[in-house]
């Protein structure tokens, strides 16, 4: 009897941990799939994307890196963060404790406000406070003061914490959005940049999710302009044929805390240039 | 808005790259609340100076793309030497940047 009971309670135990696994335990495995499926890819090079895969796309990615497009943008948003006067005579740096050097506190969980917040929520949010319009979040000046900061925290580890119940529950939710179907096309995020990442897609290569997040925001040739992360969700929203989501909504917010934390560990290098 | 620029020296040849701001407005795009065209407004002539001799000239039009990037090679400077890049647009504006060769 006392047996039975025991092996019962052992095997509710060995259920939970099998179906709530914890974040810990997923990260590794995430990471490990794709050290399995790219052995020949050193690990801080997954922040590369498919030039870290394909070396011809690599060639001519670092020809562009010398002299990349985005330096304008880095040129303006650097003005525009450091010379907005906000209407109470405020400015950026009242709200970024560590200044330009801000991208790698980026995103984490706020308890009290019970959200997720980006570095481009952080920006709006203080323009806000300050009494300002708040900026649109997929392009424009707001791409441009995140490429600013992003600069200025290549080099960073991203260390993105996940602990207590709201911060997992925020991450679960993420985790479901990345590994959920959607659209006509029936894709879930996990389809392309998991299972088929290193594979084509007509003229393209997918993308290994790992090291995603790190180059963001990204100049996009297919844009013809710089763009943040949410802005680049869309594309991968439509692509599929579901309806792209708003900037720096709860799902994107979430998304990307459960993509950051996947790769913990890796180097911000944004901003990047990718086609 | 200077001109952004960058001159290596690589063996006896210089490579120059050089990114330039503009709008480069092609005259055929309308106003979508306005409905009228949107006045064409480009680069017409970027040249490339190296100690006060011309060394590079080209002409841009309106099917350039925006913030339009060049790169040429030439022979010539020597490594720590200046090249002075400028642009003239369609309305008569002039930009410049200068570039030591490294």
């Amino acid at each position: 009897m006392c047996l039975r009971i025991f092996s019962v309670i052992f095997i509710c135990c060995f259920l939970s941990c099998a179906v709530w696994a914890d974040p810990a335990s997923d990260q590794t495995a995430f990471k490990n799939y794709f050290y399995k499926k790219f052995p020949e890819i050193p690990v801080g090079d997954f922040i590369n994307g498919v030039y870290a895969i394909d070396q011809t796309r690599r060639q001519q990615w670092l020809e562009i890196e010398e002299f990349p497009p985005y330096d304008i943008a880095i040129d303006e948003g650097e003005i525009l963060f450091n010379e907005t006067v906000f209407s109470d005579g405020s400015s950026y740096s009242d709200c970024f404790v560590d200044g330009k050097r801000s991208k790698k506190n980026y995103p984490y969980f706020d308890v009290n406000r019970n959200t997720v917040v980006t570095l481009e929520l952080a920006i709006n949010d203080c323009r806000v406070s300050h009494g300002e319009q708040p900026l649109k979040y997929k392009t424009g000046d707001i791409a441009k003061i995140s490429a600013y900061l992003a600069l200025h925290s290549r080099g960073e580890i991203i260390e993105v914490e996940v602990s207590g119940e709201a911060a997992i529950n925020a991450y679960e939710q993420g985790k479901k959005y990345y590994y959920s179907k959607r659209g006509q096309l029936n894709f879930a995020c996990v389809d392309c940049h998991v299972a088929s990442s290193g594979m084509r897609i007509r003229a393209e290569i997918l993308s290994p999710s790992l090291g995603h997040v790190s180059n963001f925001p990204v100049y996009r040739f297919k844009w013809g302009s710089i763009g943040t992360l949410h802005r680049r969700f869309s594309g991968c929203n439509s692509q599929v044929r579901a309806k792209p989501l708003a900037g720096q909504s709860e799902q994107y917010k979430n998304l990307e805390y459960f993509l950051s934390y996947m790769s913990n560990g890796l180097k911000f290098n944004g901003p990047s240039t990718r086609r | 808005m200077a001109i952004k620029g960058k001159a290596k020296m690589r063996g006896d040849v210089v490579q120059v790259k050089v990114l330039m701001k503009h709008i480069m407005e092609t005259g055929l795009r309308v106003d979508a609340t306005t409905g009228e065209k949107i006045p064409a407004y480009h680069i017409t002539e970027a040249t490339c100076f190296w100690n006060g001799e011309e060394v590079f000239r080209t002409n841009l039009g309106p099917a350039v793309s925006k913030n339009p990037y060049l790169s040429f090679k030439i022979k010539g400077p020597q490594v720590g030497d200046t090249l002075n890049f400028t642009s003239i647009d369609s309305k008569g504006e002039t930009d410049s940047g200068d570039f030591i060769v490294k």
